[in-house]
C-alpha cells in the first residue's frame, strides 16, 4: 500500500465568512453541473454507510414527485461522539448551505434538521440561522423552509428509515428496503438524508471545487473526515484527518505508547489489533488494498491494561438495549451474545461455544433488518477472533 | 398491461407481474417459504426474518415477504446459508419462548410449533432466556388471554388492531430485549379500549393471544344430572366449523353440527337464527317507529340513523369512541342475549323446567360475545341469561375430545320452539345480512309487497366492500304507512371497526344522511369473527360468505316475519314487537366508557 503521511486538516471548522457569496455562485451553476461536481468529488456519506452523496442527490433529483424533502441527520447517537454537535455549533451555515444547494438541485421544498434530543440547547442558535437562511434562499429565488425536529433519544432513530418513522409520529423502527428514501422517504416522498458532516463537506466542494476535494484521501476514500478520538490517548478530542491513512499512522500520533488495539467506528465498527495496524487503512471499502474500515468517526484506543472481554461486553450490552427489538436476529441474537460470552467466561459453556456464537453473528449480519443488527458481527468477530484467550480466561 | 418481470427461483424461470413479492412468486412455483410475521390481511412488516432467501450477487439475504421481484433476479430458497440462517432464527425465537407445547392451548395449531417441527430443532444449545424474563400473563378479560411468554413479537396483533380495527389497543412498548406487545400503560386488556373482537387472536401465529375457553365448565354442566343444558348456535358457526374437520369444500355443515351437539349431550339444540329473526321484528319495528316520530310527529329528539346493535365488539367500540352517539343504537339486545333471556323464561315455562336448572350455552364465531354475556345488564331472566359462550374453535375441540367423527355424521334438525330458521336469519352471519333481512321484512310490512329485488336477493348490500350503501324508494305503502310514501330509505353498512370508524366520522360530520346503518366489528361480519377457525384470509372469508348465501337460498322460508316460531312466540308470549314484555326481556341500555 502506498504509504501516505497522515495529515491533519482544517477545512470543516475554518471560518468561511464568504458563505453567502459561495451560495450565490453555486446557485448560478446548472443543477446538472452541481451534481456532476458532487459526483466527481468522490464525497461519500459521513454518517457511517458511506453512500456516494452526489449519486444520492441525483437519484432524488430524477424523481418526478412534486413533493420532496431534505433531512439533515443530527441524531449523533454513537457513544462518545460529538463531532456533529461541534459542526452545528461552530459552522451551522455550512450545513445549511449544503441543504439549500441540495434543495435546489433535487427540487425539495422543505427540509428538516433531526436534532438529537440532548442537543436541544442548540435550538435557539439554529433557529436564528434558519431564519437568516430562509431570507437568503428567497433572494436566490428558492422557496425552502427548514424546520427542526427534536429526536426522542433512542439510538436507533439515527438510522434513516427509523428516523423518518419517528418524524411521522410512529415508533422508531427501521423500514424494509427497498424502497430507499430517495424513492420513498419521509411521508412516502423522495427524500435526501445526509449526515451533518457530509453536508458540511459539500461546502468545501462548492468553495474549492471537486478537484481540490479529490486531492485529499486515496482511491475510493476522498476528502477529509472528523474523528472523535478517545480511550487511552493523551490527546482525546475531535480531529479532522485525511482519509486513507493506516491505523499505524493514527496510533503513532495518538497512542499513549502502549496501544494494543483500536476500535474504529464505535460499537458497530471493528477492532484492529496491533498486528494489523500496518495493513489496515481507514476509509471506505472499495479499491483500497488491505483491509479498509468505514467509520462514523469514532476512534477508541486501548492499551494493555484493558480487558477486551469488558470492551466487547459493553458493546453487546449497548446493542442489546438499543436494538429497536423488532427483528428476531438482532433482538434475540444480542441477548444470546451477551449471555453467551458470560457463560463461556464463567465456564458454564465450553470455549467452543464461542464458535457457535461466531456463526450466530454471521447469521445476524445477513438477516437483520437494519444496519444495527447487521453490524454487531463487526465488533464481535474482530474482538473474539483476535482476543479469544481474553474471552475464555 | 402490467409489466412482467423475469426471474429464476431455485433455477426455475418464472415471469410475474411487477410488484409481486419473491414470496408470492415462489408460491406460484409451489415453493413454500416459511413465514411468521407475514399475514395476507395485513401490511408487510418483515420483522421475523424466517422468510429470508438468498439473492445471488447480494451479500445479505433478503426477506421474501418484503422484497418485490426484480428483473434478472436469481433466488435460492433452500441454499445452505438460507437453511442455516433460518434454523438460527427459529432457535432464537424458541430461546425466548416458553415452549411447553404439551400444556399450551395452541398445541396442534401453532405456526411456531409447525415450523420448529419442520426444521427439527431438537438440539439447540442456545441459552434459555425465559428465566431471565418477567413475562406477564393477563387472563382478566372475559374474552381473551394474553400470555407474553408465548409471544414472538411478530406484531401481527398490533397491525390487526390498528389496520383492521383502528383501535391500537395493542402496541409495541420498550426497545431492545425489553421490547414487548403491550396495552396502554400495561393495563389488563379488560381495562382498555379493546373491543374483545378477537381479531388479534385469529391473526396471532402462537399461543400468546387465545380465547378464554370455557370448555371444562361446559363439560361439567353436561355431566351434571341436575342441570338442563341447552345450546344455541350462531349463523356463522355452521359455515366455519367444517374447516376444523377438513370439510372445507363443503362449506355448510348445519345438520352435522346439530347431530354433534346432540351427541355431546345437550338437552336441547336450538338456533340463534330464531332470535336473529326476532331481532328483525323488534329492530325493524323500532326503525319504523323512529321514522314515524321523525316524519309525522317531527319529534326533534328522535335519533336517526338507527344503528344495529347485534355486534358486541361494535357496541364496546362505540361506547368508548363515540359515546355521544349511543342514542342512535337500537335498544335491541343481540340475538345471543335475546335467546339467553328467552331460554330461562319462555322456554323454561313452555317446557316446565325450573329456570335455575337451565344452563344456557351459546356457540359463537366471536370472542366479544363472551364479554357481552358477562355484562351486568344481561340478567333480565333473573339469572345470567347466557352462562357460557364457546367459540367455533372451542366447539370443535369438544367434538374432537368426545371422539366424534364429524365428517361422517348424519344430519339432524334443530329442536323446536326456538330452533326454526329462515334465510333472513342465516345471512346475519355476513356483512350486510342484518340490513338485507331487515329490509325484506320492513319493506313488506310497509308496502305489503316483496322487496323489489330478484329472488329477494338485495345484492347492493352484499360483498366485502368496507363501506356499502343502498337505498330503496318506498312507493304505494299500505294506508297505515302512508307517511312513508315517496321516502327513499337510505342505508349503509360497515364491517371491521376501521371502516366503522370511517363511516361514523362521515355520519357525525353530517356528510352522510342515512336512516339505518349496520355495523359489524369483524371483517366480513361474523363469518370473519374472532372466534372462527384459524387461519383466516380473504379467500377463506369469501368461501364462508358463499356458503351463507347458499344456505339462505336453500331455505324454504327466507323472511323473518314468516318464521312460524316467531309468529308463535308473539301469539303465545310476547304480544307484539316493542310490547311491554319485549321491552323487559329483549331490550337493553348502553354506557359511555373511557378512552384508554
Ligand atoms: C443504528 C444506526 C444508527 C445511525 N445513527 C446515525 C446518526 O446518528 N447520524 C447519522 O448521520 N447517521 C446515522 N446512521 C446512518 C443513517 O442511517 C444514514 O445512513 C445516514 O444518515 C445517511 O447520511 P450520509 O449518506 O450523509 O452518511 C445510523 C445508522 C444506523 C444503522
Ligand atoms: S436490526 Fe435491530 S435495530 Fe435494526 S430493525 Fe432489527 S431489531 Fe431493529
Ligand atoms: S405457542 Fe406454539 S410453540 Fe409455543 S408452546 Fe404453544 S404450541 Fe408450543
Ligand atoms: S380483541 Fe380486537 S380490539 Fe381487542 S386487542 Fe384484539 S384486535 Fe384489538
Ligand atoms: S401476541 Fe401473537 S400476534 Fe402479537 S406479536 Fe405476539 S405472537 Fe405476534
Ligand atoms: S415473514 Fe418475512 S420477515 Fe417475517
Amino acid at each position: 500500500m502506498a504509504k501516505k503521511q497522515l495529515r491533519r486538516m482544517d477545512l470543516i471548522f475554518a471560518n468561511d465568512d464568504d458563505y453567502v457569496e459561495i451560495l450565490q455562485r453555486t446557485f448560478k451553476s446548472s443543477n446538472e453541473d452541481i451534481i456532476d461536481e458532487m459526483i466527481s468529488s468522490g464525497l461519500k456519506g459521513r454518517g457511517g454507510a458511506g453512500f456516494p452523496t452526489g449519486l444520492k442527490w441525483k437519484l432524488t433529483a430524477e424523481s418526478t414527485s412534486k413533493k420532496k424533502y431534505v433531512i439533515c441527520n443530527a441524531d449523533e447517537g454513537e457513544p462518545g461522539t460529538f463531532k456533529d454537535r461541534e459542526i452545528l455549533t461552530q459552522v451551522p451555515y455550512k450545513v445549511l448551505t449544503g441543504m439549500a444547494v441540495c434543495a435546489k438541485v433535487t427540487g425539495a421544498t422543505e427540509g428538516f434538521i433531526y436534532l438529537r434530543g440532548e442537543y436541544k440547547f442548540l435550538v435557539p442558535l439554529l433557529e436564528k440561522e434558519l431564519k437568516r437562511f430562509r431570507i437568503i434562499c428567497k433572494d436566490l429565488g428558492l422557496d425552502f423552509k427548514v424546520n427542526i425536529f427534536l429526536g426522542s433519544g433512542a439510538y436507533i432513530c439515527g438510522e434513516e428509515s427509523a428516523l423518518m418513522e419517528s418524524m411521522e409520529g410512529k415508533r422508531g423502527e427501521p423500514r424494509n428496503k427497498p424502497p430507499f428514501p430517495t424513492d420513498s422517504g419521509y411521508m412516502g416522498k423522495p427524500t435526501v438524508i445526509n449526515n451533518v458532516e457530509t453536508l458540511a463537506h459539500t461546502f468545501t466542494i462548492f468553495k474549492y471545487g471537486a478537484e481540490k476535494f479529490r486531492d485529499l484521501g486515496v482511491q475510493d476514500s476522498r476528502g477529509s473526515k472528523l474523528f472523535s478520538v478517545s480511550g487511552d490517548t493523551p490527546n482525546p478530542g475531535i480531529y479532522e484527518l485525511e482519509l486513507g491513512m493506516t491505523v499505524q499512522d493514527f496510533v503513532d500520533d495518538f497512542s499513549d505508547g502502549d496501544c494494543k488495539a483500536v476500535q474504529v467506528g464505535g460499537a458497530s465498527g471493528f477492532l484492529v489489533p496491533r498486528k494489523r495496524f500496518n495493513e489496515t487503512a481507514i476509509g471506505y471499502q472499495g479499491k483500497l488494498t488491505g483491509i479498509s474500515l468505514p467509520t462514523g468517526g469514532s476512534m477508541m484506543l486501548f492499551n494493555s491494561s484493558r480487558s477486551m472481554y469488558n470492551v466487547l461486553n459493553n458493546y453487546l450490552e449497548f446493542f442489546q438495549e438499543e436494538s429497536c427489538g423488532q427483528c428476531t436476529p438482532c433482538r434475540v441474537g444480542c441477548q444470546q451474545l451477551v449471555r453467551g460470552i458470560d457463560a463461556v467466561k464463567r465456564g458454564q459453556k465450553p470455549a467452543a461455544y464461542l464458535d457457535k456464537l461466531l456463526k450466530l453473528t454471521d447469521t445476524m449480519k445477513v438477516t437483520a433488518k437494519c444496519g444495527l443488527g447487521q453490524s454487531v458481527a463487526n465488533s464481535f468477530q474482530s474482538i473474539v477472533e483476535n482476543f479469544r484467550e481474553e474471552m475464555i480466561y | 398491461m402490467t409489466k412482467m418481470i423475469n426471474l429464476t427461483i431455485n433455477g426455475i424461470a418464472i415471469s410475474v407481474e411487477q410488484e409481486t413479492t419473491v414470496l408470492e412468486a415462489s408460491k406460484k412455483l409451489n415453493i413454500k417459504i416459511p413465514t411468521l410475521c407475514y399475514h395476507k390481511d395485513l401490511c408487510v412488516a418483515g420483522n421475523c426474518r424466517v422468510c429470508v432467501v438468498e439473492q445471488i450477487g447480494t451479500k445479505k439475504l433478503v426477506p421474501s415477504c418484503a422484497s418485490p421481484v426484480q428483473e434478472g433476479m436469481e433466488i435460492l430458497t433452500n441454499s445452505l446459508v438460507v437453511r442455516n440462517s433460518r434454523k438460527h432464527i427459529i432457535e432464537l425465537l424458541l430461546s425466548e419462548h416458553n415452549a411447553d407445547c404439551t400444556k399450551c392451548y395452541k398445541n396442534g395449531n401453532c405456526e411456531l410449533q409447525e415450523l420448529s417441527s419442520e426444521y427439527k430443532i431438537t438440539n439447540s444449545d442456545f441459552i434459555d432466556l425465559v428465566p431471565f424474563k418477567q413475562y406477564k400473563y393477563d387472563d382478566l378479560s372475559p374474552s381473551i388471554i394474553k400470555d407474553d411468554s408465548k409471544c414472538i413479537r411478530c406484531q401481527r396483533c398490533v397491525r390487526t388492531c390498528s389496520e383492521i380495527q383502528h383501535l391500537s389497543a395493542l402496541s409495541v412498548a420498550y426497545k431492545g430485549d425489553h421490547m414487548k406487545i403491550s396495552t396502554f400503560a400495561e393495563k389488563p386488556l379488560r381495562d382498555v379500549v379493546c373491543s374483545n373482537c378477537g381479531q388479534c387472536v385469529i391473526h396471532c401465529p402462537t399461543g400468546a393471544l387465545v380465547e378464554k375457553n370455557y370448555i371444562e365448565e361446559v363439560w361439567d354442566a353436561l355431566g351434571d344430572p341436575n342441570k338442563h343444558v341447552i345450546v344455541q348456535t350462531a349463523p356463522a358457526v355452521r359455515v366455519g366449523l367444517g374447516e376444523e374437520f377438513g370439510t372445507n369444500g363443503k362449506g355448510r355443515v348445519t345438520g352435522k353440527m346439530v347431530t354433534a351437539l346432540k351427541r355431546l349431550g345437550f338437552d336441547a339444540v336450538m338456533d340463534t337464527d330464531f332470535t336473529a329473526d326476532l331481532t328483525i321484528m323488534e329492530e325493524g319495528t323500532e326503525l319504523l317507529t323512529r321514522l314515524k316520530k321523525a316524519i309525522v310527529d317531527k319529534d326533534p329528539t328522535v335519533k336517526l340513523p338507527l344503528f344495529t346493535s347485534c355486534s358486541p365488539g361494535w357496541i364496546k367500540f362505540i361506547e368508548h369512541s363515540h359515546p355521544a352517539s349511543l342514542g342512535n343504537l337500537s335498544s335491541c339486545k343481540s340475538p345471543q342475549q335475546m335467546f339467553g333471556t328467552l331460554a330461562k323464561t319462555y322456554y323454561a315455562q313452555n317446557r316446565k323446567i325450573d329456570a335455575a336448572k337451565i344452563v344456557s350455552v351459546s356457540i359463537m364465531p366471536c370472542t366479544a360475545k363472551k364479554f357481552e354475556a358477562d355484562r351486568p345488564e344481561m340478567r333480565n331472566s333473573g339469572y345470567k341469561d347466557v352462562d357460557y359462550v364457546l367459540t367455533t374453535r372451542e366447539l370443535a375441540i369438544m367434538i374432537k375430545q368426545a371422539g366424534i367423527r364429524f365428517p361422517d355424521l348424519e344430519e339432524e334438525k334443530f329442536d323446536k320452539l326456538m330452533g326454526e330458521s329462515t334465510g333472513a336469519a342465516v345471512i346475519f352471519g355476513a356483512t350486510g345480512g342484518v340490513m338485507e333481512a331487515a329490509l325484506r321484512t320492513a319493506y313488506e310490512i310497509v308496502t305489503g309487497r316483496d322487496v323489489p329485488f330478484t329472488n329477494l336477493d338485495i345484492k347492493p348490500v352484499r360483498g366485502f366492500d368496507g363501506i356499502k350503501e343502498a337505498s330503496i324508494l318506498i312507493q304505494d305503502p299500505l294506508p297505515e304507512w302512508g307517511f312513508l310514501n315517496g321516502v327513499e330509505l337510505k342505508c349503509a353498512i360497515a364491517h371491521g371497526l376501521g371502516n366503522a370508524h370511517q363511516l361514523m366520522t362521515q355520519i357525525i360530520s353530517g356528510k352522510s344522511t342515512y336512516h339505518f346503518v349496520e355495523f359489524m366489528a369483524c371483517p366480513g361480519g361474523c363469518l370473519g369473527g374472532g372466534g372462527q377457525p384459524i387461519p383466516t384470509s380473504p379467500e377463506i372469508r369469501k368461501k364462508r360468505m358463499d356458503a351463507i348465501y347458499a344456505e339462505d337460498a336453500s331455505l324454504p322460508i327466507r323472511k323473518s316475519h314468516e318464521n312460524p316460531e316467531i309468529i308463535q312466540i308473539y301469539n303465545d308470549y310476547l304480544g307484539k314487537p316493542l310490547g311491554e314484555l319485549s321491552h323487559k326481556l329483549l331490550h337493553t341500555h348502553y354506557y359511555p366508557r373511557e378512552m384508554i
